[in-house]
């Protein structure tokens, strides 16, 4: 059973988006993307300056056996890549929403997360993805 | 649905993620596709390969067929139980398969296929042993565990009765021999110890809960996949296959010239492959080994740029002519866990170069050029490059 934190937003491609106290957004993959990916041992994220557009490939997750394309949920100027990723891959797998995170973005939009799935909803298309 | 092995319900209970497989249903992993490679180099894993298929060859000719048939010569094989490695070419030398040949007596042999060629195999091989009557037998009723590691041979040998399980363990390397009703052979496709069994089809789920309980880690194909890259094994469909021929798969090793009159399918195509390259009218490829020392892993079908000869940098080169001849293309590539960098076999021009570059995801990344094997018996076996940052 996957772990899908309340307080977060969700896309169909199982990124998940947290809005910070500042008004950034914090972006990762969920629990169900990283345990369907496997142990990741290599991850790409974007440098801070690089401006995004939403449904853009913006980082790369790679596992042993294979490389994932992470998309933008939203548009925006990337202002963090998480440093950590570069020597501790596997922290997408052991705290995906955590010290797992992969970019902050300052969003274009005022209201960026419109649009994207609640918790529920995500549960929801879980099931129905047959995840 | 594909096919299924004797143990796939068994591989559904212990959690296994299922993949298809050249056709089959086959686990993934079971946990931690590391953790499962890990188990394999620090102690032992069990991974079920019943998907490959024991064929075994009856008849006076049995020997004859196998001299036409394969490009490694089974007169090699002087004593009962011996095994060959050897690919079977097809009248142009690309290789139809690479299979394990076992030596019973004159008259009988025993043959190992993988999983995706086994039909086709079957039917090459019953067409050229219809003219020799040479009974050929798919041995459908059995399962192969591969058990592997350090502590794989004691593990298995103490599910065996006291004198069989003796005889295992005396087995020397690339030999098998049939032990009460199962046939143990000292190989396997890890670059550690271990055995390959093959055994009746339903005693499989109970040995393989026997070996869980003596603590051999069930192991998925995702981890044979990486152990077998960092033994520096090709994997047929990826290193090698029908329009590849073996001297450009780093299997020329196995490829018996001698005899000269040995008259073995695609013999007169490599011949004329050794002649266009002896003198000098093609260039030869080479299937080597690669290390990345950036940041980054390694997949087949990457382009490797290839150094001119006796020139600079790679770089120069790819500038000059983007699609030169002179590329190259990763044929299997992933991390290796043991050696924490990302490893690779690619197909390129013969070199004298030690360094090439390697495309990913648009990005030059700089590889150096090894001799395979990566890892033997838990041990790295090259020089390792510092950690990328």
């Amino acid at each position: 059973m996957s772990n899908v934190p309340a307080d977060l937003r969700y896309t169909r491609s199982h990124e998940w988006i947290r809005t910070l106290p500042d008004g950034t957004v914090e972006i990762g993959i969920t629990d169900h993307a990283q345990h369907a990916l496997g142990d990741l041992v290599f991850v790409e994220v974007p440098e801070a300056g690089r401006s995004l557009k939403a449904g853009e490939a913006s980082a790369v997750v790679e596992s042993v056996k294979a490389a994932s394309d992470v998309y933008s949920p939203l548009s925006g100027e990337v202002t963090a890549g998480n440093p950590r990723l570069a020597t501790e891959p596997e922290a997408v797998n052991t705290d995906p929403y955590g010290n797992g995170w992969l970019m902050r973005v300052r969003p274009a939009a005022a209201s960026p997360t419109e649009g994207l799935m609640s918790a529920d909803d995500y549960l929801k298309f879980l099931e129905t993805e047959g995840g | 649905m594909g096919r299924q092995t004797p143990l796939y319900d068994l591989h559904r209970e212990l959690g296994a993620r299922i993949v298809d497989f050249g056709g089959w249903d086959m686990p993934l992993q079971y946990g931690s596709q590391i953790g499962e490679h890990h188990a394999v180099r620090r102690g032992s894993g069990v991974f079920d390969v019943s998907h490959m298929c024991a064929v075994d060859l009856r008849g006076e000719r049995a020997r004859e067929l196998l001299r036409k048939l394969l490009a490694n010569d089974v007169d090699r094989l002087k004593r009962p139980g011996k095994a060959l490695y050897s690919c079977m070419l097809n009248e142009t030398g690309g290789v139809l398969d690479d299979l394990i040949v076992y030596f019973v007596n004159d008259y009988a042999y025993r043959v190992v296929v993988n999983a995706g060629t086994r039909d086709r195999d079957l039917a090459w091989i019953r067409e050229h042993a219809r003219a020799l009557e040479v009974e050929v037998r798919e041995r459908t009723d059995l399962a192969i565990l591969a058990i592997q590691g350090p502590e794989a041979r004691a593990k298995t040998a103490r599910l065996m009765t006291e004198t069989a399980g003796r005889d295992a363990l005396a087995l020397e390397p690339f030999f098998g021999r049939e032990l009460d009703g199962w046939f143990v052979a000292r190989t396997g496709y890890t670059g550690e110890d271990g055995f390959e069994v093959m055994l009746p089809a339903g005693d499989a789920a109970r040995v393989w809960r026997a070996l869980n309980a003596a603590g051999v880690a069930s192991c998925g194909l995702g981890a044979r996949d990486t152990l077998r890259l960092e033994g520096g094994m090709n994997l047929y469909g990826n290193d090698m296959n029908e329009s590849t021929h073996p001297f450009e798969s780093g299997l020329g090793w196995t490829v018996a010239l001698q005899p000269p009159d040995r008259a073995f399918v695609g013999r007169p195509a490599l011949e004329a492959v050794l002649a266009a390259q002896a003198a000098g009218k093609t260039v030869p490829r080479q299937l080597v080994g690669l290390i990345l020392e950036d940041r980054g892993v390694l997949r087949s079908h990457q382009r490797v740029l290839v150094p001119a000869r006796g020139s600079g940098h790679a770089a120069a080169a790819a500038d000059a002519n983007a699609a030169s001849a002179a590329d190259g293309e990763i044929t299997s590539g992933t991390f290796s866990p043991t050696l924490e960098r990302s490893i690779a076999l690619a197909r390129i021009p013969a070199t004298d170069a030690a360094r090439v570059q390697v495309d990913i995801r648009g990005k030059l990344l700089n590889a150096r050029i090894v001799k395979p094997p990566f890892v033997r018996f838990g041990k790295a076996m090259i020089d390792l490059p510092e950690a990328p940052r």
